[in-house]
C-alpha cells in the first residue's frame, strides 16, 4: 500500500497490547515466585514470547508493517510462530494449575478433559486447519485489504493468528498441560502437512500477491514467509523428534530394570 | 536390523532435500523459487516433499542416535541405506519434479540436456552403490 496512512490502529490499541503484555508477565512472575522448583529459564522464555508478541503489535515495527509487506511478513512469523513457540515451551498452563488451589486446579483439569468443545478444538488437525486455513483466507481473499481499514477486523485477525499459532504449537509439542495426548506419528504427520500448507501458501502469494501489494514486495514477502517458516518448523521437528528419542530411552530402562513392584 | 535401513533411507532423502535447498536454490540460484509455468499440482507436491524431507533428515538422525545407544552401528549397511534414500529422491526429483510436473528446471538459459543427464545418472550411481553395499552386508550376515 503506497499511500500515506493515518496512524492505524492507533495509540489506544498499542497501549492495550502493552498493558496485556505487562499483566501477563506480572502474573507469570508472581506464580513463578511461589513455586520452589520452577526453573528461571522458563520465565525467560515466557518473557521473550510476550515481548515478541508485543513488538509485533505495538511500536515502530508494527507501524511499519502497514505500508511494508515484507515487515508484515516478519510480524506474521513473530506473532504466529515464534511467540507461540516461546510461550508454549515456558509451560504457562502447567504453572497455572500448580499455582491454583488444589481443588480448583483439579476441577479445572477434569472440566478441560471432559469438555466436548475442548475435545473438538484439541485435535492436531483442527489446530492445523485453524492455523493454515486462516492464513489462506487472509491472503487469498480480500480480507488482507479490508484488514487495513477496519479496526475490528485488524484485532480479530491478529488475535486469530496468535491464538491459532498457539493452539497448533501447543497440540504438536505437548510439553505443557494438555487435555489429550496424541501419538508421535499422528503429530508428525499433521506437522508435515501443515508445513507443506505453509509452503504452498507462500508460493501462491509469490505468484499472486494480495491486492495493493507490488510484485517485488509480494515476491520478497512470500520468500521470507517460506524460508522463515522453515526455520521455526525445523525447531518444532527437532523438539518432537527429541521427545520421541527420550520416550524410547524410557522403554529401554523399564525393560532392563524391571520395576520390583 | 530394520532400523539401519529406515534411519539411512530417511536421512538420505532429507540430506538430498537440504542439499537441493541450500546449494541449488540458495548458493548457485540455478533452481527458481517459483517458475511461472508451475502447475498448482506441482506446487502441492513440492511443498509436501520438501516438508517431508526436513522431517526425514531430523528423524533419520534421531533414529540413528537411538540405534547407536542400542547396538554397534553397521556402517556399511547404514551408508548403503543413505545412498539408497539419497539416490531414490534424486531420481524422483530429476524425473517426476523436473520433467513430469515441471516444478522448475535445474538451470535456466542453458541447454538443459547435459544437466538433466548428469543429475539422473548421478542418482542412478547412488542407487547402485547403495544396493551393492546393502547386498554385501546381507551376504556377510548369512555367512556369519
Amino acid at each position: 500500500m503506497e499511500h500515506v496512512h493515518t496512524p492505524f490502529p492507533g495509540a489506544g490499541f498499542e497501549i492495550t497490547v502493552i498493558v496485556i503484555g505487562v499483566t501477563a508477565l506480572t502474573v507469570y512472575y508472581l506464580a513463578y515466585e511461589k513455586q520452589s522448583n520452577w526453573p528461571l529459564y522458563r520465565f525467560g522464555l515466557f518473557t521473550a514470547g510476550v515481548l515478541t508478541a508485543v513488538i509485533s503489535l505495538a511500536g515502530p515495527l508494527a507501524n511499519e508493517a502497514h505500508s511494508n509487506f515484507i515487515i508484515h511478513m516478519v510480524i506474521h512469523l513473530l506473532l504466529g510462530m515464534l511467540s507461540p513457540l516461546l510461550i508454549v515451551v515456558s509451560k504457562p498452563l502447567t504453572l497455572m494449575l500448580r499455582s491454583l488451589p488444589v481443588k480448583k486446579a483439579r476441577r479445572l483439569s477434569v472440566w478441560v478433559r471432559r469438555s466436548r468443545y475442548v475435545r473438538l478444538l484439541h485435535l492436531p488437525v483442527t489446530g492445523a486447519c485453524l492455523n493454515i486455513g486462516g492464513l489462506f483466507l487472509l491472503y487469498m481473499t480480500d480480507l488482507f485489504h479490508q484488514m487495513h481499514s477496519s479496526l475490528v477486523l485488524f484485532i480479530l485477525i491478529h488475535l486469530h493468528v496468535f491464538l491459532a499459532g498457539y493452539l497448533f504449537t501447543h497440540i504438536i509439542l505437548e510439553v505443557d498441560f494438555t487435555a489429550r495426548r496424541y501419538s508421535f506419528y499422528h503429530r508428525a504427520t499433521v506437522l508435515i502437512l501443515a508445513l507443506a500448507g505453509h509452503k504452498i501458501l507462500s508460493k501462491m502469494i509469490y505468484a499472486d500477491p494480495p491486492e495493493g501489494i507490488s510484485r517485488t514486495a509480494g515476491e520478497n514477502g512470500a520468500m521470507l514467509m517460506y524460508y522463515g517458516g522453515d526455520v521455526i518448523d525445523v525447531i518444532l521437528i527437532i523438539l518432537i523428534c527429541y521427545q520421541w528419542y527420550r520416550a524410547r530411552q524410557r522403554t529401554y530402562t523399564i525393560q532392563n530394570n524391571p520395576s520390583p513392584v | 536390523m530394520r532400523q539401519h535401513l529406515w534411519s539411512g533411507v530417511l536421512f538420505g532423502i532429507g540430506l538430498m532435500v537440504i542439499i537441493d535447498e541450500v546449494i541449488f536454490h540458495q548458493l548457485l540460484q540455478w533452481h527458481h523459487f517459483y517458475d511461472r509455468d508451475t502447475t498448482g499440482f506441482g506446487i502441492l507436491t513440492d511443498g509436501l516433499l520438501t516438508s517431508f524431507g526436513f522431517f526425514a533428515a531430523v528423524f533419520g538422525l534421531f533414529l540413528f542416535a537411538d540405534l547407536r545407544r542400542k547396538v554397534h552401528i553397521h556402517w556399511i549397511k547404514w551408508s548403503g541405506s543413505v545412498c539408497l534414500g539419497a539416490g531414490g529422491f534424486q531420481l524422483f526429483d530429476g524425473i517426476v519434479s523436473h520433467k513430469l510436473l515441471q516444478i522448475h528446471q535445474i538451470r535456466y538459459g542453458v541447454d538443459i540436456l547435459p544437466y538433466d543427464l548428469a543429475w539422473n545418472i548421478f542418482a542412478v550411481v547412488l542407487l547402485i552403490a547403495g544396493a551393492i553395499m546393502l547386498k554385501r552386508t546381507s551376504f556377510s550376515r548369512e555367512a556369519n
